[in-house]
């Protein structure tokens, strides 16, 4: 997406990005159920008009069983992600066991929060731990919130319709899967700086799966 | 004599960067000088045995061809190396300064450089520096994990890919590499790839010129080729434009000596002990 018509959540005024600046300018989303979560997103990788990775995944592992999503600008995003990774990894081991979703989270919105007239990113964190189970969280802007699922990027905007209409609580791993699927291909269907393929990752006690959907496998929806 | 009121300082002065986007914004048609960019083409991909790296070898200052024959392929480690692209010296100054402190890791560690290291070590800097050091970065390398080809941008993002292209020729680089890879090609056809994407850019676009460099990293070792091809040949002189002694009719000669006289002379001995 062109940075200056970039349709953020939010609106940053004191940092405008350069024209050669690499963006995500993405799809992702997080969904919860009842024993784990399912994160997912698309793979373009833009800066300017230009792509410059067309599979690159935005889902990065925070810790074993935490991944976060990667939104706005490729470096702060790439960037926070292995500093709240470093983090983590050294929380865990103060603690000797794994951290809390709420922990990486946290880790997460202190560096958003603080940096946040320099930064221009979103990192949605998603996880599953012994104490609260499968957990999201926004942590736009440096806010710090729970919710049952969780969609965000420039393709977002597309998909709120289709994600409120679709959502009811107590759905099946399958089920979550299947929404996040379709929520990002109709999303990767209408914003220009979304596509490539689909990443999903459920994070459940027994682990991680990561799944890709690629081309001919991606949903079909109406399309001219 | 003149001096300057503050005596040159180490690192890098951003005193006039504020002022300067004030100008350019409130005045209409203002041309900034730009620092000098190679505006190359740059390309890599994975093949069977390890990477081969390709770049072209003009550098340019706007319009102007500064050196028909840089390097754009840089040592890093013995098993790795990178394509620099973007501002010149930046390139430069990091891979240099990249390669120093792979040797220094290398030897606190005690294990051989990995190209992941190398690419962490690239994009954690270029973030501290906020896209103000201008090098866009193909890395290379074949280490104990295998061959890993990274490209890194001016802002800090990476990517880890198994074909990539970067500089102003990438779009038709990116283009020749999108149909014709895959996966686990021989030598010799990743190699001619390699060589007719860095073409493709040399031909299509005006800041990529001169000849395709090629460097080739496997598990034994590395082999650079400089000017494995030159797409664009210079054509032809139609005519000779020396003109022979003597074209030029001399009509008179006139010369007048200088009167000088000796002020002053002073004998300085060299010290040779």
């Amino acid at each position: 997406m062109h940075s200056a018509v970039r349709m953020l959540e939010s609106s940053y005024f004191g940092n405008l990005p350069g024209v050669g600046e690499v963006h995500t300018g993405t799809t992702i989303m997080a969904v919860e159920f009842d024993g784990g979560v399912v994160v997912g997103s698309d793979s373009r990788v833009s800066a300017g008009e230009a792509v410059v990775n067309r599979v690159f995944n935005k889902l990065a592992p925070l810790h074993q069983r935490i991944y976060c999503a990667l939104s706005g600008s490729a470096a702060d995003a790439q960037a926070i992600a292995d500093m709240a990774t470093y983090q983590l990894e050294l929380h865990g081991m103060e603690l000797e066991e794994p951290p809390l979703v709420l922990s990486a989270a946290n880790t997460v919105r202190n560096i958003t929060y603080k940096y946040r007239e320099e930064l221009s990113a979103h990192l949605m964190v998603a996880g599953w731990d012994p104490y609260e189970g499968g957990q999201v969280y926004g942590t736009l802007e440096g806010m710090l919130i729970r919710q049952p699922f969780a969609i965000g990027g420039s393709g977002s905007s597309y998909i709120y319709g289709y994600v409120d209409a679709t959502y009811k609580p107590g759905m099946s791993p399958k089920e979550c899967q299947q929404f996040t699927t379709n929520a990002i291909a109709l999303a990767m269907g209408r914003d220009g700086s979304s596509g490539g393929v689909i990443y999903l990752v459920t994070i459940t006690a027994a682990g991680t799966k990561q799944e890709i959907i690629l081309g001919k496998e991606l949903p079909q929806f109406y399309d001219e | 004599m003149l001096h300057s009121a503050r005596e040159p300082q180490g690192g890098f002065s951003f005193e006039n960067c504020q002022r300067n986007a004030f100008l350019e914004s409130s005045l209409k048609g203002l041309r900034v000088p730009h620092a000098r960019k190679t505006g190359t083409t740059i390309a890599g991909l994975v093949f069977e045995g390890g990477v081969i790296l390709g770049a072209d070898t003009r550098a340019t200052n706007d319009s102007v061809v500064a050196n028909k024959n840089c390097e754009k392929i840089h040592f890093i480690a013995p098993n790795i190396y990178c394509c620099g692209a973007g501002v010149a010296a930046d390139a430069e100054m990091t891979t240099q300064l990249m390669a120093s402190n792979m040797e220094l890791h290398a030897l606190s560690t005690g294990r051989k450089p990995r190209v992941a290291t190398v690419s962490r070590m690239l994009r954690q800097m270029l973030f501290r520096y906020q896209g103000h050091i201008g090098a866009s970065l193909i890395i290379g390398g074949v280490d104990i994990t295998g061959p890993h080809l990274y490209s890194v941008h001016p802002h800090g993002s990476y990517s880890h890919l198994l074909f990539t292209a970067m500089g102003s020729g990438q779009g038709p680089a990116i283009s020749v590499l999108e149909d014709r890879f895959k996966p686990d090609m021989t030598l010799e056809e990743g190699q001619q790839l390699v060589v007719e994407a860095v073409t493709a850019g040399i031909l299509e676009d005006l800041g990529s010129g001169s000849n395709v460099d090629v460097c080739v990293i496997t598990q034994a070792g590395i082999k650079i080729q400089r000017a494995v091809s030159t797409p664009a040949v210079l054509s032809k002189r139609q005519g000779k434009y020396d003109y022979p002694k003597g074209t030029t009719a001399v009509m008179k000669e006139t010369v007048t000596p200088l009167a000088l006289e000796m002020i002053e002379e002073t004998v300085q001995t060299m010290e040779v002990e």
